[in-house]
C-alpha cells in the first residue's frame, strides 16, 4: 500500500536549519503535500544530491516523480504551480511583479548580509548592521500594514522571508541592534508566522540557530 | 501603443538588461517608449521608479513600475499572453528549468564575462581566467541547450523563450569581451549547438534592433572603465 509521501512521488534534499529549505518545506506545508524529507550531510552530500544538483552540488533540491528542481524560489514557484490550491503568487501580474521583486530582494540581501555580520569584524562588521537595518526597514516599509506581505494571504515573499525570521536573534545579537525597536511592524509579522503551524513546524528555534552559528564561527575562526 | 496601454522602458541598450525587456516586448509586438537615459547618470523617473536599487531597466505600464529583467520579461509574458508565442514554456518541470538556467547565467556566468570586460588592458592572467569560466559556463549552457531545444531553433523550441533571452541579451558583451581580452569565447569546436543558436538568436527579428553592435560596446566599456555602471544583474 503506497504511503500518501510515495503517492505524491515529492522528495526533499535539504538541510535541517538552511532558510532555503525551509521555505520549500512550509510551501510544502500550505499545500498540504505529503513528502520524503531526506536529511543530507553537507560535508558528505549523497549520490542522489550529486546527481539531481550536478551544477551546484547544493540543497534544498525537490524531486518529483524522479525529475529534480533546484533553486529554493524555483522550487516554490514549481510547488505554487504544479498545486493549485492556496495560490501562494497572486492573480494579478503586477501584483505578481511585486512579489517576485520582493522575494529576489530577500534572496540578494538578507542571508548574504546576515552572514558579513556573523563572520566580519570592525568596519566590516559595522557595515554589515547597517546594512541589515537598512534591509529590514526596506521590508518593513514594503509590508506596511498588511498582515501579511501578500495581504490577508501568507504568499511567496513571506514563505521566501520566513525563515529568516527564526535568524533575528542572531543578526540582533551579533549586530548589537533590536529588531523590533527597528522594525516593529516586521517584529510583529514575525510573530504571526510563527503562530502559522506551516511554519513553527519548519524552522527550528532562533536559540538553534545561534547555536549553529556558533559552531560556524569556530569552524572559521571568527570570536 | 498597445491598445491604448501605456508603455515605457527606461534604460540604455548597452544594459543587456535592458536588452532583454525590448526582445520580449517586440516578441509580443508590442509598442512603447524608449526612455533613454544618460550613462553616469540616473534620471529623476528611474530614481522614483525604481528606489531600492536605482537600476535599469524599469518598464513603466500604466504608470506602474515593474524592475528586475527577468521579473519584467514573465510580466509582459503574462500581461500579452495571446500577442505572441509564450516566452515561458506550458510544462511546470520546463518552467522550473528556464527559471534554473536564468539563475545560473546571472549569478554564476554573467560574473566571470564582467571580468573580461572591467579587466585593466594589460591584465592577461585576469582576462584568461575569466575567459577560461566564460567557457566552462557555456559548456554546460551547451549541454542544456541540447535538452531544452530537442533539435529545433531556440532553447524555448521553435520560439524564442525564456532562457533565450536570459542567455542571448548578453550576445553583444561576449562578442566585445572577445575583441577586449583577443580571446574566442564563442567557438564553434567547443559549443558548436551554441554558435548556430547565436547566430539565429541575433538574426531573429525580435532582437536584431535592440542587440547592441560588438564595436560600439567596446568603445562603451573604455568610457566607463573604472566606474560602477556596467552593472550588476537586475
Amino acid at each position: 500500500m503506497a504511503t500518501a509521501a510515495e503517492k505524491e512521488g515529492v522528495v526533499l534534499l535539504d538541510f535541517w536549519v538552511s532558510p532555503f529549505g525551509q521555505r520549500c518545506r512550509i510551501a510544502l506545508a500550505e499545500k498540504g503535500v505529503e513528502y520524503e524529507y531526506k536529511e543530507e550531510n553537507l560535508s558528505d552530500k549523497s549520490p542522489l544530491l550529486l546527481k539531481m544538483n550536478p551544477i551546484h552540488k547544493k540543497i534544498p533540491v525537490l524531486i518529483h516523480h524522479g525529475k529534480p528542481i533546484c533553486e529554493s524560489l524555483v522550487i516554490v514557484q514549481y510547488i505554487d504551480e504544479v498545486w493549485s490550491n492556496n495560490p501562494l503568487l497572486p492573480s494579478d501580474p503586477y501584483e505578481r511583479a511585486k512579489a517576485r521583486f520582493w522575494a529576489d530582494f530577500v534572496d540578494k540581501k538578507v542571508s548574504e548580509c546576515g552572514t558579513r555580520l556573523w563572520k566580519l569584524k570592525g568596519e566590516a562588521h559595522e557595515e554589515a548592521r547597517k546594512d541589515m537595518i537598512e534591509i529590514l526597514k526596506l521590508l518593513e516599509g514594503e509590508l506596511g500594514d498588511k498582515k501579511y506581505f501578500g495581504g490577508e494571504i501568507f504568499g511567496f515573499v513571506d514563505v521566501a522571508l520566513a525563515p529568516f525570521t527564526a535568524w533575528f536573534y542572531t543578526y540582533e545579537t551579533c549586530g548589537k541592534f533590536s529588531i523590533e525597536k527597528e522594525c516593529p511592524k516586521l517584529t510583529a509579522w514575525a510573530k504571526r508566522c510563527k503562530e502559522r503551524e506551516t511554519v513553527s513546524k519548519s524552522v527550528h528555534h532562533p536559540h538553534k540557530v545561534y547555536e549553529y552559528v556558533g559552531k560556524l564561527k569556530k569552524k572559521y575562526g571568527v570570536e | 501603443m498597445a491598445g491604448g496601454q501605456e508603455l515605457k522602458l527606461l534604460g540604455l541598450w548597452e544594459s543587456p538588461f535592458v536588452v532583454r525587456s525590448g526582445i520580449a516586448l517586440n516578441l509580443k509586438r508590442l509598442g512603447y517608449e524608449f526612455l533613454e537615459e544618460v550613462p553616469g547618470t540616473k534620471s529623476e523617473l528611474l530614481l522614483k521608479s525604481n528606489p531600492v536599487y536605482k537600476k535599469m531597466p524599469v518598464l513603466i505600464h500604466n504608470g506602474k513600475p515593474i524592475c528586475e529583467s527577468m521579473i519584467i520579461v514573465q510580466y509582459i509574458d503574462k500581461v500579452w499572453a495571446a500577442a505572441g508565442p509564450s516566452i515561458l514554456p506550458s510544462d511546470p518541470h520546463d518552467r522550473a528549468i528556464a527559471r534554473f538556467w536564468a539563475v545560473y547565467i546571472d549569478d554564476k556566468w554573467f560574473p566571470s564575462l564582467l571580468k573580461i570586460v572591467r579587466a585593466k588592458a594589460d591584465d592577461e592572467e585576469e582576462k584568461a581566467e575569466a575567459a577560461e569560466q566564460v567557457i566552462a559556463g557555456l559548456q554546460l549552457l551547451e549541454e542544456a541547450f541540447e535538452k531544452c531545444s530537442k533539435g529545433k531553433d531556440f532553447f524555448g523550441g521553435q520560439t524564442v523563450g525564456y532562457i533565450d533571452i536570459a542567455l542571448g541579451c548578453y550576445l553583444g558583451w561576449l562578442k566585445a569581451a572577445e575583441k577586449m581580452a583577443g580571446i574566442k569565447l564563442l567557438d564553434k569546436e567547443k559549443i558548436p549547438l551554441l554558435v548556430g543558436w547565436a547566430e539565429r538568436f541575433c538574426s531573429a527579428d525580435a532582437v536584431k534592433e535592440v542587440m547592441p553592435e560588438a564595436d560600439k560596446l567596446v568603445e562603451f566599456a573604455k568610457l566607463l572603465r573604472g566606474t560602477q555602471n556596467v552593472a550588476a544583474p537586475n
